[in-house]
This record gives structure tokens, sequence and C-alpha cells, in this order.
């Protein structure tokens, strides 16, 4: 099988494009770097260049401070590498500023997903299918087993779970960025108007969504509120705060958990989850292959996650796959 | 089928006792017959269909999903029910859910040639919840955490009953359950004729702590033997044992089966022969001897002349067609005492009553019960009636000193409910030989009460310092803390690599004074197996 065209290779660390020395989100620091969206596997810090969305570089800027160089691209807008190569960003509908890149030269293009998901969400604009010849996705839910089900559903048996016990309250672990906010608009969306209530890790995150025009409605943290304002509501932390001694301050907590892994019963159980809520950010495994159908490309490279299942479906439909191996591309959700 | 599968998939996630009761108990009294009859067998073990077996599951999805992405789903799922209910790609069809009673209906009926046609076509009928209860029903291996016991709760919960009523019924009923739950929901509430000779629920005693003062006059004190419960049931034709949860064990101990020949139901302690528990004439060996006979379905002529089983009765419950339970247990013992002329002597004794008429005496035979095996000693108030369960004030356990050993911290594991935050359940461990003579910790025990909330508060901050190994919930810790560990007794095990079980086990004290070095050796703990 190729390796792709000579301007573009992959590495170990990322996505090289040797011509013009830029890396697509490596996982070392480089001199620059291309980079799709702000989860900390994608965007480490120490870059001299970086060129992203405007609001994928104010989350790496809240993380890391200020990158000496950093280039602010719009949705849609091409930038010139030099060599003759041009990116363009387009949305993945993964995190709030999350984009997949067009990278273009001489008439051969190349598509890097990123993350991505293909469902609609109220943070971020939704995916758009780009022809090209080489696919680079993403595979972090590429297993038959993975279809995740409709967010509304879910989000009922979040309701459900907060009128029913009106002396506890519903502890919700969610990644700090994007799935956290995602749910808050979610839940607005539907009209739910109560206060939702934060724990310290989320609350620099959730002003920067709303900075960049994601309302999220009335939020407070956990450190200001007494246990009993905390009765009946919805509290949200990151995913290492659950059954943390953190939770002692709360009423009783109902623990749940949003993330595509909690199709899998085991892995709420190991975790005394109570509430598995089944919320992605993430491509399912009837999305991953449906977005190569529709895409189309001469070829299909698979950058982390279940790599081998999705190759092995390429295979058996005859089309061109690899699994690149990149190191340092973690399962977020898992932590 | 689909609120099935929404009850299954709550109790799964639920660990609060409470909770679970709560939830069976709503589904029981929202759900129609025959399907929630069917519901509570399947939850509690209850059904079996021998035309499906796990690897049914495998080949019936092997019929519609390719075997790589398969066994790639199943790796990462890790079982195989969960992957095939999450995979299995529906085929449309115009049929609804089917109904528990449905499903149940199809499965009984399935044979070896129709098997996978029927089971595909269930399964097309069915979201993956609903599919995952199926398998799961089908398989017989739900894994609720949900009792017999816990379920009869749950049913008297369920219809305002006491759930000594709903077990005195329970017994002689068949799924689905249908003249136990006309029983309950008919205002008149007409009981099912009782049969005299079907598994009556055990009277149990309370644990009789030392400020207590019984006047000795109005109890009996035995033995507390240290066998298995068991109730003997003869019909005039067959005998029938069954052990304190109501499981049938007669398969397992023929020779008592079958020397039982009395019509009536009587409540003993099983034993094997052996110089302790009341001396070289007629006495019987330690539970540890005893352990060699249980857990086993079928038993070889060879173990039953190794390890003779024999049966000390305590109580006579139905004579002939006579139900005595209502009489006060003096009137009951004359009865017994009667009754035994007609068993054969070694086969069948009676548990002698202690005369001692003190408490200092009753307290030397206390310390000295160890030694000769028993648990301890019984308070039986001779006016009691013979009550189903734990009744306030009628009879008492009192049970000998508890062993002890320093053990050392070993893993610790986050608790449930309000202890969900907490590390709360310790594994620990002994040396092998001494650790300056190379010596290792072997797990010995694992404890998860007996400790202060102080206490509690204290081990799990110390876990939380010393982590120095995670395994999914499990964190090893660094191997300095010693815990003074009191078990019941230690008796030999082949399922543990110390090669040792200890039968309750709880945590004593907390030893930050004595270095892990000097914790005790598996040897010692070898010494206290009896």
């Amino acid at each position: 099988m190729s390796s792709g065209f000579g301007w573009l290779r992959p590495e170990k660390q990322g996505i090289y494009l040797p011509t013009v020395d830029a890396w697509i989100d490596p996982s070392i620091a480089v001199a620059r770097a291309l980079v799709t969206h702000g989860h900390s596997d994608h965007a480490r810090g120490g870059h001299c260049h970086v060129v992203a969305t405007a609001p994928t570089l104010a989350i790496m800027a809240l993380r890391y401070g200020e990158t000496p160089a950093a280039q602010a691209v719009d949705y849609g807008e091409t930038t010139e590498l030099g060599d003759g190569i041009s990116a363009t960003y387009l949305p993945a509908g993964h995190v709030l500023g999350s984009a997949q890149i067009l990278l273009e030269r001489r008439g051969e293009r190349v598509v890097i997903t990123g993350d991505y998901k293909r469902r609609p969400d109220p943070t971020c604009p939704l995916f758009v299918p780009t022809p090209c010849d080489i696919f680079i996705t993403e595979a972090t839910f590429g297993l038959p087993v993975f279809v995740h089900p409709p967010i509304g559903q879910e989000l009922d048996k979040l309701l459900d779970a907060l009128a029913e016990r009106p002396d506890r309250c519903v502890l919700v672990g969610a990644y700090a960025l994007g799935k956290a906010q995602r749910i808050i608009a979610e839940l607005r969306v539907r009209g739910f108007a109560d206060t939702i209530y934060l724990h310290g890790a989320m609350e620099r995150m959730c002003a920067l969504y709303e900075a960049h025009g994601v309302p999220l409605g009335p939020l407070a943290l956990v450190a200001d509120a007494d246990l009993d304002d905390l009765k009946g509501k919805l509290v949200i932390c990151p995913p290492s705060a659950l059954g943390d001694r953190w939770t002692r301050r709360l009423p009783n907590p109902l623990q749940a958990f949003a993330s595509g892994w909690m199709r899998v019963r085991q892995r709420g159980v190991q975790r005394g989850i109570e509430l598995p809520l089944v919320i992605s950010d993430h491509a399912d495994w009837e999305e991953l292959t449906a977005t190569i159908v529709e895409v189309a490309p001469q070829e299909t490279w698979i950058t982390h996650g279940r790599e081998d299942a999705l190759v092995h479906w390429c295979s058996m439909r005859q089309i061109r796959a690899r699994a690149l191996e990149l190191v340092g591309y973690d399962d977020e959700d898992e932590m | 089928m689909e609120r099935f599968a929404h009850l299954l998939d709550r109790l799964i996630y639920t660990r609060s006792r409470n909770d679970k009761i709560a939830l069976v108990a709503a589904y029981l009294q929202t759900t129609p017959d025959p399907d929630r009859g069917w519901a509570l067998a399947a939850l509690t073990s209850g059904l079996d269909f021998p035309a499906v077996k796990a690897s049914t599951i495998r080949e019936v999805v092997a019929t519609r999903v390719d075997a790589v992405l398969y066994s790639l789903s199943r790796d990462f799922v890790g079982d195989t029910a969960e992957t095939a209910s999450l995979i299995w790609p529906r085929q449309p069809t115009d049929l609804p859910p089917p109904t528990v009673a449905e499903a149940v209906e199809v499965m009984a009926g399935m044979s070896r040639s129709t098997v996978m046609a029927e089971l595909s076509r269930l399964l097309d009928r069915l979201e993956p919840d609903g599919r995952f209860a199926l398998i799961k029903m089908a398989t017989g291996a739900m894994r609720t955490g949900l009792s017999g016991r816990l379920a009869r709760t749950a049913f008297a919960q369920a219809f305002g009953l006491d759930v000594e009523e709903v077990e005195e019924h329970w017994h002689g009923v068949k799924p689905p359950y249908a003249s136990l739950f006309a029983w309950a929901t008919s205002p008149e509430g007409s009981a099912p004729v009782a049969d005299p000779f079907q598994f009556k629920p055990f009277m149990l005693a309370h644990s009789l702590e030392g400020e207590e003062q019984l006047d000795l006059a109005d109890f009996a004190v035995e033995w507390k033997w240290d066998g298995i419960r068991i109730q003997l049931i003869g019909d005039g034709e067959t005998t029938r044992l069954f052990s304190r949860g109501g499981e049938e064990i007669s398969g397992a101990f023929p020779e008592i089966a079958s020397a039982y020949r009395f019509r009536g139901v009587m409540d003993g302690e099983l034993l094997v022969r052996g110089d302790l528990q009341g001396g070289e004439e007629g006495g019987a060996a330690s539970f540890n001897a005893l352990q060699q006979r249980l857990g086993r379905k079928k038993v070889t002529a060879a173990m039953i002349d190794e390890f003779p089983a024999f049966v000390r009765l305590y109580d006579l419950l139905i004579d002939g067609g006579e139900d005595l339970r209502g009489h006060p247990w003096s009137v009951r013992r004359a009865r017994l005492e009667a009754a035994l002329d007609s068993l054969p002597p070694d086969r069948f004794d009676i548990s002698q009553l202690i005369g001692a008429t003190d408490w200092a005496e009753l307290i030397q035979l206390r310390d000295d019960a160890r030694a000769q095996a028993y648990e301890g000693l019984m308070f039986k108030r001779r006016d009691s009636v013979y009550s189903p369960g734990r009744k306030t004030g009628l009879w008492y356990k009192w049970k000998r000193q508890p062993l002890t050993a320093d053990c050392v911290l070993m893993y610790a594991q986050r608790g449930s409910g309000k202890r969900s935050s907490y590390y709360s359940d310790f594994t620990f461990g002994c040396w092998t030989a001494p650790p300056g003579d190379g010596g290792e910790l072997l797990p010995v025990a694992k404890a998860y009460f007996g400790f202060t909330d102080e206490e509690l508060k204290w081990l799990d901050s110390f876990v939380r310092r010393h982590t120095t190994n995670r395994f999914g919930p499990v964190r090893e810790v660094e191997k300095t803390l010693v815990i003074e560990i009191a078990f019941d007794s230690i008796h030999l095990s082949k399922r543990h690599k110390s090669g040792l079980a200890m039968r309750f086990p709880r945590i004593a004290r907390i030893r930050q004074d004595k270095p892990a070095g000097e914790a005790n050796l598996i040897a010692d703990l070898m010494a206290f197996v009896s």
C-alpha cells in the first residue's frame, strides 16, 4: 500500500508535511502545528506557531498560556502553507472550535478529521463531509457494538432521575471540555432552566464557551452552595471526580457518567455508576463506516481508537485502509 | 419484555438492597400475570431452557455477523450476552416485542434443531436492552445480586404482606406462581392451601449480647453445633432435605434421605462423624470435615464411607399430618423425643440439653466451646412457638470468642452506596515466611466491616496516600499497615492461593504500632485450622 503523497507522511508523533515542516496534531512540541481541536491529546502545549480556529486557540491559551505565534482561521478559510500546499478548516462537529483539516496540493486532496461526530450539537456546527483522495479518520468507537442512542433519550433518563429523587442530587461525570457544555446546552434547548452546579474544574471552560457565543443559562459553583441548595439539583464534574472525596459534600449523589463507553454495562458497574448516559462526541460505528462510504476516498488511514475492526470492515468492502498507530492519542472519555 | 429489560438494567446498576427491593416491588405491582411471575422466576434463576446453551448464542450471532468483528467486539465487551445483544443486526419484522410469557413459552418449546431460527426471530423483535434480557434469561445467568429471600421480601412489600407469610407459601408454588399472586392481590386474600410436606421457613435466633441477662428458668440451653441447618421432609413415600435457604440438597446426602423413615418435618443440624462436638462416642467432626461433603450435587460411595453424615435433631414441626409449630417448644421437644425411637441411631440423634443453672457455668462452657469445635451456645424459650425468621425474645445464639490474626493490608476497593467515595473493601495478607527470609504476602481475608466511621476515614486516607498500583477499581497499597482481623474459624480452601479461607472475618483493630514484618505467618493460621 502507498504511504500517501510525497508531501505528506504519517509519523508516530502525528501527520507530517516535510516540505514545509508542519505537523497536524503532533504529540510533541514543534515549530509549526496545525491543530484540529482543543482536547489535550490533540492540542499539546509548547508549539512556536499554531494554526487553529479562534475557539481552539482560546482553549489552548487557557490551558498552556498564549502561543508565541497563534494564527486564527475561520471555517472554510484557506491558508497557504508553502510548497503549494493549502489548508482549509472545516467543521468536525466534535466540540467548540473543532475542525477537519483539508490539505490540498496540485489537485491531491487529504482530509484529516481529528475527532468528529455526525450529530447536531448546539455548541458547534455540523460535520461537513468532504470528498478527498486520502481520508484520515479517528476510530475511537470503531467496533460494531458501539451505536450511540439519540441524545434526547439519554437526557430524558437524566431528567427522570432528577424528578424521581428530590432528596438527592444527580452528579454527572462529563469531560470538562465539550461534553459538559454540550449536555448543559442540550438541556437548555429542551427548556431546562434550573441552576446547574459545577465542579470548580468546569468553571473557566464554561465561561469560555459563553464568551464564544454558546449560552449555558444559570450556572453556580458547588463550592459556593450549601448542602441543602443541592438537593434535587444537577451537578456536573469531570469523570475523575466521580467517587472522589470531593463528592462527600453533596447530598447523597446519584452518580451518572456521560460517555460513549457507557454502552457497555460492565464499564459503568465497575466504576459504581448508577445512571449510565450513552452520550458521545465521537462518531459511532455506523457513522464511521457511513462516512467512509460517503467521502469515498482512494484510501482510508486510521489514526487512533479500535482500528482493527475498521480496517477489517474496509478490507471486506475492497476499500484500501491502514492503521497509522500514532502514539499519544488517548480515549479521552476514559479518564 | 421491555419492562422486564428495564427492570433488569436498573437492578444491574443499583447496589443498595432497599433500592433493589423497591424496584422489584414496583415491577410486581404494575405488571400483569403471568409476566411478573415468569420475571420473578428468571431473576431468581428458577428457569432452565435446555435447548439454549452459551455456545448457542455465539452460533446464532455467527449467522448474521462477521466472525472477526464479533470476536474483536467480544474481547472488548468481555461478556457474550452483552456483545450479542449490542451487535445483533435486526431484520425488520412486523411483530411487536414478545411478552415475557411468550418468550418463555417459545424458549421452552425450542429443540436443538429449531433453536437457531426461533431465537433469531425473538431477537429481531427486540431492542438491545430487551435482547440482553432475553439472552440472560435464556442462558440462566442473571447475576443481579437478587437472592430468593430478597425477591420474596420485594413480593411481600409489593402487596403489603408479611415476608414470613410469603415464605410459608412460596415453596409449594411453581413459576409463574399464579396462585401466589392471586392470593396476594385479592382483597379477601384466601391463602393457597399449604401442603404440610413442603419446605417451611426456618426459625432463627438473635445474637445474645453480653449485657443481656436472660432468666435461665425460662430457657432451655443447647450447644450451637457447627454443621449446617437442615430441614427433613418425609411425606410417607420420599424424603427431601432442604438447606436454610430452601435449596434442596437431598442428592448430596442420600444416606440421610434413605434413613429418614418418618412422615413429618424435622429441623436439625447436619454433621459428619468425628470425635469432637460430643466426644469420641457419637461425636461429630469439625465444620471443615463437613465441607468435604458440601457443594456437591452427587456423592460417591467412598465419600459416604469416609465422611458419614448424620443429623442432630432440634425440633419437630409436622408430626404425621399435624402441624406442631403453634405449640410451645417444650411440647414439641417431648414429641421429638418420642419420635426419635423410630429413627436409626447411627443417622439421627437429638441435640442434648445442657443442665447448667448459672451464668458462671455457662460462661465456662462457652469459653471451652472452641476446643470442642462447638460454635457456641443456644438459648430457646421453653414456651416459644416455632415462628419463621428472627423474633425478638424467643431464641438466642451465643457465639464463642473469635480468633484473631495480625494481617497486612494489601488491596482496597471503593464501597457502594454511601461508601462509594471511601475505600472500604479490603484484602489482607499474611507472610509465607518471615519477610527477612524471602517470605511474601498472600491474601488470607477480605473484610469490609468492623471499623468505626472515624477508622474508615483514616483507612480511606491511608489507601489514597499509599497507593502503589491500580487495577481497574482496585488499588494496591504499600504493604506497611497491620490490621488485627477477628474471625470465627479458618478452613482449608483450594480456591485460595494461601490455601485458607476465613469464616466471618472483620476488622478488629488498626495496629499502627506494629511493623508489617511482624504480622502473622500463613503457618500461624494453619495451626488454627480445625
